[in-house]
């Protein structure tokens, strides 16, 4: 230090001397903040120093000042440091002391689902609305009218017997499909139209593969120029994007119903197998998944549509079918048990 | 239709293999369901000769044979079969032949050398089950293998046939799909009228034209009915899946086979007067061929003679008058039933025939003649006799009528949006047996339907076979140009939205039947009686549900049951209810069940049951996410618990109920732990109000809370009403933030603490302004509830 005309140049040096090694053996913030307030404050020991400068000859009151000053801003800068080594000191403490164990199982209940049936439903909804396609719905007991006759089942059609209906009286059933919503929309809408009817359908029929009660979307379109090849277009697109496969081979077979003509199943190569014959696909590596057609001539005449000016297709699908494809599910009556741990891994 | 491919081959013959014809079948819409082989893989199986016989010196049951093969020197072979004797010709499996799952060796048999053995129809495959050796006939020829001699190197082909594809229930019709398929011709055996060389006759009274337009009768008399049926024909009835009865049956089931037509025979000699064709008397009985008496329905059309119920038309024939071992002279039937007539009739009696499954989907009209000409000339080739002169009655008008069909160029292109030649038009619809006339350049066709094909009557019908024939994976696959419109949503809410809301409070979603059972259905809702089905599957699924509770109640039994006791489950769908107009109403319905912890079991929250403010705070969200505020009505329904059971109302309607399932009904169901239910009408929840925008307010509020003692049984609804009602607009929140009762209250008491916050848009609000309002509301609570401040 260098040799100044100070009139109590120890008594400073000791301040200082003492100040900094208090600042430095501070392990706590609190006590560092009352030793600023001792050397630094209002009433502090360096302010009374400074108080003091008045009494000093004039010469010397520069030079003591500065020197004051200076401690000042030395104590000011160590207490600072101090300060930040403390609050470090400080927050790692703090998380060290809050530390929790993040593999326990976070609080509340977990969220649950919808229905593998509802989901898949969803799906079909959601990729054929994205076509232009609008939902319709029907009752679920049904007349025999839209049910059958108006879809060209007549009474003594062998279709019939095959549709092993739920009946409650001669003429009132439960819709054994969805095609007879097809019927009511064409009877209130006038064409161009494009919807698909999903929902509830009922046979009377219950063993290892049939449930009494399984879900059904039908699909129609009607307009001035569709085509067998757009039904063929519209159903392989349909059926890459639900199967997410683009190379999904699909295959179209002649077949019957009663309410369209030309009629074709479709067959898709196996998703269990791709195609090499397993027990699902009974080993011919084809699963059949949807029936479709052009509408038949005498259903657009039983509701009054004009078949010279109109064609239209109408298709229609199983989806519990297409459920226990998509998660392969290998049991048909595990989706009515509603048993949690089953309705819980979709 | 099951039949072999060998058999097929002989009328057509395309240059394809098996898998590629059975794939052209299938992609041609008669799709193969099978394909076996008809008989086992075996090799080195010779016809044999047993020369001699001796007795084993060991074994009871067991002979020494000499059998020729036609080798060096005759095999012995030790056998145990009954009807093995000397001169039979039988299959014998020499050293060295394999059998499936053994070879044939060199051994010894209770101490007798064997060289070989003498084999039984099951051990080459041909049946199930054998009692004794395969008899071949005398004259087949020692040495040759079996193989060969039975053409066994064969598959039999099985087709699922749709109900209106009753041409293809014979081997013509399928001929005829392969020969329009490729292209390859037929090679139809001849039929030639047969010459009667008897006069016999038989009268014929058709008495129902209507149903039977076609009628075809022949007696052939003098016949062996003990001729044994020759070996090809017993392998190709084998090989479609028929076996081999007696001779007479055979030829009728062998040309039902060929040419699609069911016959039947009757013994003459049990036949009294005349066939008649008529309707059955009500209860006229009928004991049919297998043993089973009938008591027939008056609308069931017979075949009688003047006495009696001879069989049931088109069905099955009758036990008194069929072909026996002692009959000489037959009466052949050919005849054509409506498929009207015939729809129904067999399952009406629980029936299910050959014959009754091609008339009910239609068999050619045209074809009992030609049926009965083939029958016969097969009849007198094994059993012999004397034909009589056809026997014919036809009710042309009642035949299935054949108009020309117009089939336009453009109309096939529109509809399968391909261009199809007219050469493959031509070819594809004449291969299939239809008369056609190319018009107006080849831009048109008359087509003239067959009476073999009962679908096609229409142009649609045509276009089908075009594309049939051509190949549905060969016309061309297209996108459609759609006039994109923006459709507007039904709701500004979809259901998804409010399941949604569910499922994030950790509901599962269930889908339980619709039906369900009648007792579940009076314990749960008497009050609805409910739609009955009149043919269940079972008693427990024979009405149509009033609630959807029930089911969802047996879906938490059933995962009770399974160790699953925290169940919060929710279903949608229809519940069935009569109106008050008595009509039926097919409602949408969301109910949920709830039951268990409110959390599953965790280390982070207390352990504690589910209770009816749990069901209420989820049934609360629906309705803030539905926009709609319903109020909760202390109610009372029979399924639910007289003090935990509400009705939401909704602008004077009830949206629906929610409650703690009633004790007693709960017992009844064998449920001992609290269960809680809520069902709300879907309707009025997806009605979706549009949220109409509220200015904020840049002002601060204040707070005043309120502690009320009120009766223990007040309600607290009531209370906030009150308060809402005479706190004026000022009020922007009320909340109720704590119930008490017990120690330093009065015991008839509960306390009620609310937080009343005032606010103002447009002011800063003074204490001044809030306190005149509290000590409005204190007052009209004290009046109406006797409330009083609790300090």
């Amino acid at each position: 230090m260098d040799t100044s005309p100070d009139s109590s140049p120890d008594s400073l040096d000791n301040l200082i001397a003492t100040a900094k090694s208090e600042i430095a053996a501070c392990t706590e913030l609190a006590r560092l903040n009352d030793l600023r307030v001792e050397l630094l404050g209002k009433k502090g020991k360096i302010t009374a120093q400074l108080k003091q400068l008045g009494k000093l000859p004039h010469e010397q009151r520069k030079t003591v000042g500065a020197e004051i000053n200076r401690a000042k801003q030395d104590l000011q800068s160590d207490i600072n440091a101090r300060q930040q080594v403390l609050e470090a000191a400080a927050l790692q403490a703090k998380l060290v002391a809050e530390k929790v164990d993040i593999t326990l199982p976070g609080r509340g209940a977990s969220a649950g689902g919808l229905h593998p049936v509802t989901q898949t439903l969803q799906r079909i909804e959601t990729l054929f609305s994205r076509m232009g396609f609008s939902i319709a719905e029907g009752p679920e007991i049904e007349d025999d009218f839209h049910n059958f006759e108006a879809l060209n089942i007549s009474e003594t059609h062998p279709a019939r017997a095959m549709h092993d209906t739920f009946y409650f009286d001669a003429h009132t059933l439960l819709r054994t499909h969805t095609s007879p919503v097809q019927v009511r929309i064409m009877e209130t809408d006038p064409p161009p139209l494009r919807i698909i009817a999903p929902g509830r359908v009922y046979r009377c029929d219950s063993d290892l593969t049939h449930t009494p009660m399984f879900h059904q979307v039908e699909g129609l379109l009607v307009d001035e120029a569709i085509s067998f090849a757009q039904l063929k277009g519209i159903i392989n697109d349909f059926l890459h994007v639900f199967f997410e496969r683009e190379d999904l081979a699909v295959r179209f077979r002649p077949s019957y119903f009663p309410f369209t003509e030309p009629s074709a199943e479709v067959d898709i190569q196996c998703v269990m197998c791709s195609g090499k014959g397993c027990k699902v696909c009974k080993q011919s590596g084809w699963l059949e998944v949807l029936g479709c057609g052009m509408v038949h001539p005498k259903v657009f005449d039983s509701v009054g549509i004009d078949n010279e000016k109109y064609t239209g297709f109408a298709f229609g699908m199983g989806v519990e079918r297409l459920a226990m494809l998509r998660y392969q599910v290998d049991d048909l009556r595990l989706f009515f048990e509603n048993d949690l741990r089953f309705l819980k891994q979709f | 239709m099951k039949f072999s491919e060998q058999w097929l081959r002989t009328w057509v013959n395309p240059a394809i293999d098996t898998a590629a014809l059975v794939e052209q079948l299938t992609m041609a819409g008669l799709e193969v369901d099978g394909v076996e082989p008809v008989a086992s893989d075996f090799s080195q199986i010779l016809v044999g000769e047993v020369l001699e016989i001796n007795p084993h010196p060991d074994a009871k049951k067991l002979q020494i044979c000499k059998v020729n093969v036609n080798a060096d020197e005759a095999l012995q072979i030790v056998c145990g079969a009954a009807n093995v004797h000397v001169g039979m010709r039988a299959p014998t499996a020499v050293v060295g032949a394999q059998l499936p799952g053994f070879n044939i060796k060199q051994a010894k048999l209770r101490g007798v050398e064997s060289f070989g053995m003498l084999c039984s129809a099951s051990e080459l495959g041909l049946e199930e089950q054998s009692s004794g050796l395969l008899a071949l006939p005398a004259d087949a020829p020692i040495g040759q293998d079996i193989r060969e001699y039975l053409q066994l190197d064969d598959v039999a082909i099985e087709v699922d046939l749709t109900p209106n594809r009753s041409d293809c229930l014979s081997l013509l019709g399928i001929a005829r799909e392969v020969d329009a398929l490729n292209r390859c011709g037929l090679n139809i055996p001849d039929i030639m009228p047969i010459p009667a060389t008897t006069d016999k006759t038989f009268p014929l009274d058709i008495q129902q034209p209507q149903a039977c337009p076609h009628y075809v009768g022949r007696v052939i008399s003098g016949i062996q009915a003990q001729a044994v049926t020759p070996l090809w024909m017993q392998e190709r009835l084998r090989r479609s899946g028929l076996r081999s009865l007696s001779p007479v049956v055979d030829v009728t089931n062998y040309v039902m086979l060929e040419l699609g037509q069911p016959m039947h025979a009757f013994d003459l000699a049990k036949l009294s007067g005349g066939i008649q064709v008529r309707n059955a008397n009500a209860n006229e009985k009928l004991t049919l061929l297998d043993g089973q008496e009938l008591k027939l329905n008056a609308d069931t059309l017979v075949i009688a003679d003047n006495n009696k119920v001879l069989a049931l038309a088109g069905v099955m024939g009758g036990e008194g008058s069929g072909v026996a071992d002692e009959t000489t002279d037959i009466f052949l039937e050919s005849a054509f039933f409506t498929p009207e007539q015939l729809a129904g009739c067999a399952r009406a009696y629980g029936l299910h025939t050959d014959s009754s499954h091609r008339f009910e989907r239609g068999v050619d009209p045209e074809l009992q003649a030609t049926a009965i000409e083939r029958a016969t000339a097969l009849l007198l080739k094994i059993v012999g006799g004397e034909a009589g002169p056809l026997i014919e009655a036809t009710q042309a008008e009642a035949l299935p009528e054949l108009k020309p069909i117009s089939l336009r160029a453009s109309r096939i292109k529109r509809v399968l949006g391909a261009e199809i030649s007219a050469e493959d038009i031509e070819q594809a619809l004449t291969r299939l047996g239809l008369a056609v006339v190319a018009e107006e350049n080849g831009q048109q066709w008359q087509v003239t339907p067959t009476s073999f094909r009962f679908d096609i009557r229409l142009e649609a019908d045509l276009i089908e076979e075009i594309a049939r024939i051509y190949g549905y994976n060969q016309l061309p696959s297209e996108m459609i140009n759609i006039h994109a419109e923006i459709e507007p949503p039904p709701s500004n809410l979809n259901l998804q939205q409010l399941q949604q809301v569910l499922v994030q409070r950790g509901y599962q979603e269930a889908i339980t039947y619709s039906f369900i059972d009648p007792k579940l259905q009076a314990q749960f809702t008497p009050q609805h009686s409910p739609i009955a089905l009149a043919n269940p599957l079972a008693s427990d699924l024979s009405v149509m549900r009033t609630s959807l509770w029930p089911g969802l109640i047996q879906a938490f039994l059933r995962n009770q049951k399974r160790q699953q006791a925290d169940v919060r489950l929710f279903e949608t769908g229809l519940r069935f209810i009569y109106d008050n107009e008595q009509k039926l109403q097919q409602q949408p319905m969301l109910a949920a069940v709830i039951s268990g912890s409110v959390w599953p079991e965790q280390w982070g929250a207390p352990s504690q049951a589910v209770d009816f403010f749990d069901l209420k705070g989820d049934v609360e969200n629906l309705l803030h996410t539905a926009g709609i505020t319903a109020e909760f009505v202390p109610s009372t329904h029979p399924a639910l618990h007289p003090g935990q059971a509400a009705k939401l109302m909704f602008e004077g309607e009830s949206l629906g109920e929610i409650g703690a399932l009633h004790p007693q009904l709960a017992k009844q169901l064998d449920i001992d732990v609290p269960v809680y239910v809520f069902e709300l009408a879907l309707e009025p929840l997806l009605a979706n109000k549009l949220p109409v925008f509220q200015a904020l307010s840049k002002f601060p509020s204040i707070r005043r809370d309120l502690a009320l003692l009120v009766d223990k049984d007040q309600v607290a609804a009531d209370i906030i009403n009150c308060i809402k009602q005479n706190a004026g607009e000022l009020l922007s929140k009320l909340e109720l933030f704590d119930i008490y009762q017990g120690e330093g209250i009065d015991s008839q008491k509960k306390s009620l603490a609310l937080g009343l916050t005032f606010r103002a848009s447009s002011r800063n609000l003074t204490e001044a302004e809030v306190e005149p309002v509290i000590e409005q509301v204190l007052q009209h609570l004290q009046q109406d509830f006797d409330a009083s401040l609790r300090f």
